[in-house]
């Protein structure tokens, strides 16, 4: 095995400026969190707590294995959406252990805007759901919503990938053997009383948590009867008379030793169907990271300095090192899994895309892992690269990218731009999990060239008509669109809108993926059959 | 010298007797009752024998049995060791008609001590000093008076037909006598329906103080000097010294030629212990005479430098004494104490169970452990609940104590209540410390030896916290199949956060809490403070606390941690809210056996209703009695025992239905 040797200068002041920045990012990036971590206001917090309900993050922990780790999921949905007052969609999810077993975990966040489903809501929930059918995890629903929010139920209620696919999924992911666990601890009214009524085993929090598929106003309105929640759809009710509930709990901590007690009697192991090695650090210390990824994105640099300070022991035995240089390919391994690296060094040429697209048939035949570290301005242009048919080459890549059957992993580690991100594995092709960097961007093309095309065209009209346009005229028309950009390219933009699974720390990205990687692991890991090939 | 011995005993003693024997290449034979079988005397020993049931009477108080066992293994002699059959005269007898060399005094000598007032009047022939009294028939008030004055003040009256300290009077002066004595017929007519009564001279602070004698077959009896067990508990003792404190050499000649003088009356061979009351003064007074080697002959083996064991078993073999008077040294100054599985807090009641952690200290020239269990054994209602013998030696006896108090803040016992931190409390007090023992000290001292619990501190509550996460690590570790799994590294890693958990304790009687903080990247904060450690399996803790480094040993047992640092030892009970999550609230008070024991009497009648507090039953354990009292206003709605039933700790007793309130 190869140990790459970091070429890295620690002490040049070019470090120090790359490593200020990404300190200043991460840090950000925590404060974030930490913020949206706390839920709703302090307010509806303190009423949560004096109703002798636990906050969600709180059930989450108690619910998990003692000081178990817990990998959560687009932990910045919803942020600054909706006039940012919906921290986190008013929803954790994510992946822990229960019981010593990995399982999914969606909690609704009720101090948030009552738990109630925005449209980022679902579209989180239904990834959560995503998630757990890929990885073959058990989905435990810790349920306290007041359902769809009314206001926009337009963009929640009606269509394919909106509220009625969560019990879609429900049915089917049981049908796939996968466990479906509620635990009502709260309101669970219409629509939102199908998730403990569509899962497996149901648990029910006394005087707390309540099904019905009308409330006690729609009754009141509907037929004219007089009737609390409780006799409604309290946990007397759905244990005792209907049936909508299986177990029937004293508070929310007995409710989260029954779950705890389910997951523990689901006879379910995990056979992980590739070959492990005991766990090695890398030879360079993580953090260092910080101080590869030039501050300014237009440089360029080895991504290998990245890989060092990933993988197992820093080795990474390269395929093809001397062909198609812009990318780099080797197998490597993360906390002892096997992992085929996918990564960018540069603009992808015909021979980089024939090379990676080797790569992944290999990991494909093999049954490795894939890793992609996404850093990707696009695919070369011009007359000489299009003649030559870099757009066979690059369908090569997709094509392989596309329909290989192991598990993938994606990483946008710098730029996201274009037929690249189609290439290096982005969020339409399907990846196990795909994570943001924060100094990541992601967009079409890059803002300065999509002015430029834009304020080409528009100079080419204008010419045509015999009218000059000044330079002065021309900046202010590309101002709108740069800013735009600049916007709508931001890693908070997109983990906002559920482009990826969350934002990392650099220096914490080998610990996730780790996690990631053994999470996928509950799958078995599916055979390939590759699509035609354009030769 | 025989080639092979029986040992009619159990326990430390036993296991004592076989390490001399293999020390001198005797083969060694164990006997034991069904509930020793896997006890650490028949481990040790080279052949072991069961010789009956639980109960003593039914197994180690065999005598038929035992000599069977003695003569089909080939012992040509028997050790009976302490208790037991050590002072029983059939025995010794039937010994010497199997043939069978019995390790201990002639018939004869345990015949003649083994009546106390018979021994008293031997010994008086014999010139030993006793206790000046009158033990007369005529009980005139002026003889008494007159007798009372020729004793000298102060000076007790006694109920003849008397005990448990009923019908006593302590008289200071002689005008006070006549109405003391009044009184005192009084209540013996009373209570014994006899109002005769004795006079003694009473002493103030009386000290226990004995003499190690040994005597062999050549007629040769010699002293191997005193020890003093004056901090007694309820006349058990509890700590034993040697030389006694502020002992002279004058004082000593004349109570070693007493006590030999003694020994020699009777024609003592072999070990035998003369005890004497002392008074502050140079005065003594002898008591009885104990035929066989004491519990707590350790301490005079480790100032004589002999092996008792081994002079027992030579002179037995018909050897003469290794030493002269002249010859028997005395070195430094020795400390023994009783490790009991008991419970001071709950005044002394004996504590049953298995040793989920038996750590004593390591042993060296200074330290010695004389045990009969070890970890894992367990400690049975059948017989007296010792676990271990602990016995220091130093230069001096300000030194000895510190090597006490040491030994004893290394000795850790999780599972059974011990004395441990009681002895240290008791060998660390002032008036022990100076020397003023007597046998009332441990009743005087009460509230330093036994104070109120006192909350854990902040650094043990650190130290167990630190063992929580470290189990939770070890579990993980182990329950999965994928042997490295990222999943199971239990550092509370949070993408992009911190976790903070709060682990809850209950120590004396208050809750503490103890916040951990997993920073990511396996950095760690207990209670605001970095840490950083490690957990050995043996329990101990090393933990970098902030800048303080803590050294103890944390052990688990059911929900508590025991948490041993700094000398010190607090029980931690864990609150985990998980753990106990939704049962029933009701309290279950009192209707469980607070021990293990024996149903004595079923006071309260099936069906009924008795007030909160009213006794339902009675059980008893180690000679105690317990009253098991209604937990409220209710009725009784069936016992689950019979009466003689033996129960286990913890077992339900009754079935106990509350009244609506």
């Amino acid at each position: 095995m190869s140990v790459i040797k970091s070429k890295l200068n620690t002490r040049s002041p070019e470090f120090a400026a790359n490593r200020d920045l990404m300190a200043r990012l991460v840090t950000e990036l925590r404060e974030k969190t930490a913020q949206v971590a706390q839920g709703g206001s302090e307010s509806a917090r303190a009423k949560h707590v004096a109703r002798g309900k636990l906050l969600a993050r709180d059930r989450v922990n108690t619910l998990l294995d003692p000081g178990a780790p817990f990998l959560e999921l687009s932990a910045l949905a919803a942020n600054g959406m909706y006039g940012d007052e919906v921290p986190a969609a008013s929803m954790v999810t994510g992946i822990g252990r229960v019981s010593g077993r990995e399982v999914l975990i969606v909690a609704n966040d009720a101090t948030v805007k009552g738990g109630t489903y925005y449209p980022m809501t679902v579209k989180k929930h239904l990834r959560a759901q995503e998630i757990a059918r890929e990885n073959h995890l058990p989905c435990i629903y810790l349920v306290d919503s007041g359902g769809a929010f009314l206001p926009l139920q337009d963009d929640v209620f009606p269509d394919r990938e909106h509220f009625g696919r969560i019990f879609y999924n429900q049915a089917n992911l049981s049908s796939q053997g996968i466990p479906q666990i509620a635990c009502v601890m709260g309101s669970c009214t219409a629509g939102g009383a199908y998730v403990p009524a569509m899962s497996d085993e149901t648990v029910i929090v006394k005087e707390q948590g309540t099904i019905f598929l009308g409330g006690p106003p729609l009754v009141k309105a509907a037929t004219g009867e007089v009737v609390t929640a409780e006799e409604l759809g309290g946990a007397d009710v759905h244990t005792r008379l209907s049936g909508v509930a299986d177990h029937f709990a004293e508070n929310d901590h007995h409710a989260l030793a029954i779950v705890r007690r389910i997951v523990g009697h689901l006879n379910s192991t995990k056979s992980p169907n590739v070959a492990m090695l005991a766990p090695e650090d890398p030879a360079y210390d993580p953090e260092e990271i910080y101080g590869v990824i030039p501050a300014d994105t237009r440089k360029p640099y080895d991504v290998r300095e990245v890989i060092a300070r990933m993988v197992d022991g820093s080795r990474l035995d390269e395929f093809k090192a001397r062909f198609g240089a812009t990318l780099v390919t080797g197998f490597a391994h993360v906390h002892g899994y096997p992992i085929g690296i996918v990564a960018n060094n540069g603009i992808l040429y015909s021979e980089s895309a024939q090379k990676g697209a080797h790569f992944i048939e290999l990991c494909g035949q093999r049954g490795i892992p894939l890793l992609f570290l996404q850093n990707i301005t696009g695919f070369m242009v011009g007359k000489k690269y299009e003649s030559s048919g870099i757009a066979r080459d690059g369908a090569k890549l997709v094509t392989a990218v596309a329909t290989v059957g192991v598990p993938k992993f994606t990483m946008l580690i710098g730029g996201s731009f274009g037929a690249g991100n189609y290439g290096m594995c982005g969020r339409a092709y399907s990846p196990r999990f795909l994570w943001t960097w924060p100094s990541a961007r992601i967009s079409v093309m890059g803002g300065e060239q999509a002015a430029s095309v834009l304020a080409t065209v528009k100079r080419d009209g204008i010419e045509a008509s015999g009218r000059s346009w000044s330079k002065e005229e021309e900046a202010a028309f590309k101002a709108p669109t740069l800013k735009q950009f600049e916007h709508q390219s931001s890693p908070y933009f997109a983990t906002a809108r559920l482009w990826d699974d969350g934002i990392l720390d650099p220096a914490q990205a080998r610990r996730t993926l780790a996690l990631g990687l053994s999470a996928a692991l509950n799958a078995p890991v599916r055979e390939t059959r590759f699509g035609v090939f354009r030769m | 010298m025989f080639t092979k011995i029986l040992i009619a005993n159990r326990g430390e003693i036993a296991c004592r007797v076989i390490k001399t024997c293999r020390k001198l290449g005797i083969r060694t034979v164990a006997v034991y009752s069904e509930a020793d079988a896997g006890a650490r005397h028949v481990r040790l020993a080279d052949e072991a024998y069961c010789v009956g049931s639980a109960p003593s009477r039914e197994s180690y108080l065999r005598v038929e049995k035992i000599l069977e066992v003695a003569k089909a293994s080939g012992a040509q002699a028997v050790h009976p060791g302490y208790g037991f059959l050590s002072e029983n005269e059939g025995f010794a007898k039937s010994c010497a008609e199997a043939g069978i060399v019995f390790i201990g005094p002639p018939v004869e000598a345990i015949r003649a001590m083994g009546s106390k007032s018979a021994a008293k009047s031997l010994m008086e022939k014999a010139g030993v000093p006793l206790v000046p009294g009158y033990h007369g028939d005529d009980q005139d008030p002026a003889l008494l008076q007159r007798q009372a004055e020729r004793i000298g003040f102060p000076v007790l009256i006694k109920a003849s037909a008397g005990g448990g300290g009923k019908g006593m009077r302590v008289v200071e002066k002689a005008a006070d006598f006549a109405a003391a004595l009044a009184s005192c017929q009084r209540e013996a007519r009373s209570s014994f329906g006899d109002d005769k009564v004795l006079v003694e001279k009473y002493l103030v602070r009386p000290r226990h103080i004995e003499i190690q004698v040994f005597g062999d077959s050549q007629g040769n009896v010699i002293s191997l000097h005193e020890r003093d067990c004056s901090a007694q508990r309820r006349h058990q003792k509890v700590v034993e010294e040697a030389p006694a404190p502020g002992m002279t050499p004058e004082r000593r000649a004349a109570m070693g030629k007493a006590a030999c003088d003694a020994a020699r009356a009777v024609g003592y061979v072999g070990a035998g212990t003369v005890e004497f009351i002392a008074s502050q003064d140079a005065t003594f007074y002898f008591m009885e005479m104990n035929t066989r080697l004491q519990v707590e002959h350790p301490v005079t083996e480790m100032i004589t430098g002999q092996d008792l064991v081994e002079w027992q078993i030579r002179v037995a073999g018909g050897a003469p004494l290794p030493l002269t008077q002249d010859q028997v040294p005395l070195r430094g100054h020795s400390i023994e104490v009783r490790v009991y599985a008991e419970e001071p807090e709950k005044g002394f009641l004996p504590s049953i169970g298995a040793l989920r952690h038996f750590a004593p200290p390591a042993a060296s020239a200074h330290v010695r452990v004389d045990t009969g269990v070890e970890q894992g054994d367990v400690v049975s209602p059948h017989y007296d609940p010792m676990l271990a013998k602990l016995i220091v030696w130093d230069e001096t006896r300000e030194r000895a104590c510190e090597r006490m108090l040491q030994a004893l803040s290394e000795f850790r016992v999780v599972g059974v209540g011990n004395n441990v931190e009681f002895l240290g409390r008791l060998v660390g007090c002032d008036p022990f410390r100076a020397g003023q023992v007597d046998t009332g000290l441990i009743e005087r001292e009460r509230a330093t030896l036994i104070p109120e619990a006192e909350p854990a501190p902040a650094d043990a509550l650190a130290l167990a916290g630190f063992a929580v996460l470290a189990s939770e690590a070890r579990v993980r570790s182990t329950s999965t199949v994928e042997a490295h799994s990222p999943w199971a590294l239990a550092d509370g890693w949070r993408l992009n956060g911190r976790l903070r958990r709060v682990l809850a304790f209950k120590t004396a009687e208050t809750s503490r809490e103890v916040t951990i903080v997993h920073g990511g990247s396996g950095s760690l904060e207990i209670d605001g403070r970095a840490s950083s450690g490690r957990v050995d399996a043996d329990g101990r803790v090393r933990l970098a606390w902030g800048d303080a480094r803590l050294d103890g040993h944390v052990v688990a047992h059911g929900e508590t941690l025991h948490v041993f640092a700094g000398g010190r030892r607090w029980s931690l009970q864990r609150l985990d809210p998980l753990l106990h999550a939704g049962e029933d609230q009701e309290e279950a008070g009192g209707l469980a056996a607070p021990m293990s024991g024996k149903i004595i009497a079923l006071v309260a009648s099936i069906g009924a209703e008795v007030e909160k507090g009213a006794p339902l039953l009675v059980m008893e354990a180690m000679k105690m009695e317990h009253t098991i009292v209604a937990p409220a206003n209710g009725t009784l709605k069936a016992f689950r025992f019979a009466l003689g039933d033996q129960v286990p700790e913890g077992a339900e007793l009754v079935d106990f239905e509350k009244a609506a309130s």
